[in-house]
């Protein structure tokens, strides 16, 4: 009896000591100036949060303008934070750091530190995260705030999907750091009405990094981007060369106006570059079309693309698990049956 | 003999007991988490780390003076710190924490990680992690370690190459789009990515001999209360479900009726 009377205290005075409004920091990525698709998926996550949402935009000073002028427009945007360097034209987990470590110490009004999965990001946050001392929560796919407890709740896949974790950042989390899986939430829309306030904040120059960037190299194509494409084509080890991934797979991509993906065995048997593989360790797509050519479907692949609407697959090999999960399954030789398709496609 | 006037490199690998890779997870039916009494193996991408710290001392012979592996994890961690001894690793420590144990968050591995190379006498020039663990598949440890050292990190490393006399590693990093390369200053540390395997061979197989000289090589043991590291989680799981389950749908015979589905699901040449 006694206990139960001190509850209501407690709880009182739990509500008086914890902020309860969350206002979301929302790290906006773009490269040379254009905004990361997913960067809006995680504008959608934050707004979710039922709070503000501050933008941050970094940059060098010729991209920033161009970033922030577009991003103003972005529904769910109550304002933007925009920082402007030379150091930040290369950005780099080192320089762009303690700008975010000094918008997060002391008396911050942030609560929630969001970003898309990407790779940028993903070696950022965490970073920040332990100099703050608080956990980091990865490539979340929904996100659910009690005000009144100060709690954030997320659901994030686990073990390559194979099992779904839901996790709660509880009010003793001052600081709830996490990334946004693209996948799982629309992206954030510009509108005529909205006009986010923006303003600078100086740049934190970081002057001895111990680290450098030297030269990057980004794989040029005329297809769509696989991580936000509608409709993705994906080739396996059944391709058998470089020369026959291309010359299989492209014509049927290109008359779908699709993405081209592959599977880890032909990303390490070289047929196709990295930065295409799908699955647990590459990229994770839904698109509207997933096609999967020559890929058996184990389940490190099966985590990037199970959440596709319409999976086809197109296998010799009848007992292929990827029929399992297929839509539309045809069991042929792909080299004789993906011509056919383009041609009865384009019919 | 005199010490030569720069320092040799000492080299960390952080391993991880995880399920294996291969083995279809059950989740429990109290939804508490999956079933764990599987098969368990070095998470893949640790195997890289550890590939490549002994590929590093093959190819700067003499200027790799250690390779230790650490693990923190239950009693049985001890097997994968014997697979990486086997493998090429020198020495390994193992922070044994009880059987059970609710998951290790990355934040307090980082910090036992720190308190560990605080502890070594020569220091740590290197330290190569994965990219991830196969089990939760967070991916921060490698960057929170980095930001409470505040040393260089480079991850998602595709590459790496060590210039000893000038205490530098160039690495080439898997990034979204393509790839960038990044002069690091040590001490530094390094994620793996899988492509180190399309790059080089895959990581090798330890041989019986080396499996039994393994079992000679040293293993330090800390306690939780020796390193004053806490590990109660501080993120709370409510659940562990199934996923929503994806139902095959039927097998067409041949390509005319594979284009007449797409053309009634909507899809036409764009």
């Amino acid at each position: 009896m006694l206990r139960r009377s001190i509850f209501p205290t407690r709880a009182l005075s739990r509500s008086y000591a914890t902020t309860t409004h969350p206002h979301a920091l929302v790290f906006l990525e773009h490269r040379q100036g254009v905004l990361d698709s997913g960067s809006l998926s995680a504008l959608t996550a934050a707004e979710q949060l039922g709070g503000k949402v501050t933008g941050l935009v970094v940059g060098a000073p010729e991209h920033v303008q161009g970033v922030v002028e577009k991003a103003r427009k972005l529904k769910g945007l109550t304002s933007i934070l925009h920082s402007a360097s030379s150091q930040y034209a290369e950005p780099l987990p080192e320089t762009v750091s303690p700008l975010l470590e000094k918008l997060l110490s002391g008396s911050t009004p942030f609560t929630h530190i969001v970003s898309s999965t990407s790779s940028f990001a993903k070696s950022l946050l965490p970073r920040v995260a332990a100099k703050l001392d608080v956990p980091s929560v990865s490539d979340v796919t929904s996100v659910a705030h009690d005000a009144s407890s100060n709690s954030t709740t997320f659901t994030r896949p686990i073990y390559a999907g194979n099992a779904i974790a839901t996790v709660r950042a509880p009010s003793s989390i001052p600081l709830k750091f996490f990334t946004v899986r693209g996948t799982a939430f629309t992206a954030a829309q510009a509108q005529d009405s909205s006009q986010a306030e923006a303003s600078s904040i100086e740049p934190v120059e970081v002057s001895d990094s111990p680290t450098e960037h030297i030269k990057s190299t980004f794989t040029k194509s005329d297809r769509p981007d696989l991580g936000v494409a509608g409709r993705v084509v994906s080739g396996g080890r059944a391709l058998k060369h470089a020369e026959t991934f291309a010359s299989t797979l492209y014509p049927l991509a290109d008359a779908l106006g699709a993405a081209v993906g592959a599977s880890r065995a032909a990303v390490d048997a070289g047929y196709a570059d990295n930065s295409l593989q799908v699955g647990q360790t590459g990229k994770v797509v839904a698109p509207e079309l997933y096609m999967a050519v020559g890929i058996s479907g184990a389940i490190q692949h099966l985590a990037g693309m199970k959440d596709s609407k319409l999976i086809v697959a197109i296998n010799k090999d009848p007992d292929a698990p990827i029929f399992q999960v297929a839509d539309i399954g045809l069991q042929a030789d792909l080299f004789e049956a993906v011509p056919e398709l383009v041609e009865k496609l384009k019919a | 003999m005199r010490p030569s006037a720069v320092r040799l490199l000492n080299i960390l690998v952080p391993v991880k007991r995880a399920v294996d890779y291969s083995v279809k997870i059950r989740v429990n039916p109290q939804q508490t988490g999956v079933d764990l009494n599987v098969k368990h193996s070095m998470n893949p991408f640790d195997e890289i780390g550890v590939e490549e710290a002994v590929r590093l001392r093959e190819r700067h012979k003499d200027q790799v003076k250690s390779i230790k592996a650490v693990t923190i994890g239950p009693p049985k961690a001890i097997e994968i710190l014997r697979s990486a001894l086997a493998m090429g690793a020198d020495s390994s420590i193992h922070v044994e924490i009880p059987e059970n144990s609710p998951a290790l968050e990355p934040l307090a591995v980082a910090k036992t990680l720190r308190e560990i190379i605080k502890r070594q006498k020569e220091g740590v020039d290197v330290v190569i992690l994965g990219k991830q663990a196969i089990d939760d598949d967070l991916g921060v440890t490698g960057q929170m370690l980095a930001g409470l050292l505040g040393w260089s990190q480079a991850t998602f490393a595709s590459k790496v190459e060590i210039d000893h006399a000038k205490k530098e590693a160039l690495v080439t990093r898997e990034i979204d789009g393509g790839g960038e390369e990044v002069r690091c200053r040590l001490p530094v540390i390094i994620t793996t990515d899988l492509s180190y395997n399309f790059v080089n061979p895959e990581p090798r197989y330890a041989s019986l001999p080396n499996i039994m000289k393994a079992k000679k090589k040293p293993v330090e043991k800390f306690t939780p209360e020796d390193l004053g590291i806490d590990y109660t989680p501080r993120l709370e799981t409510l659940k562990v479900t199934e996923p929503p389950k994806r139902v095959g749908g039927s097998k067409v015979a041949n390509v005319d009726e594979l284009v007449t589905k797409l053309k009634e699901a909507g899809i036409t040449v764009a």
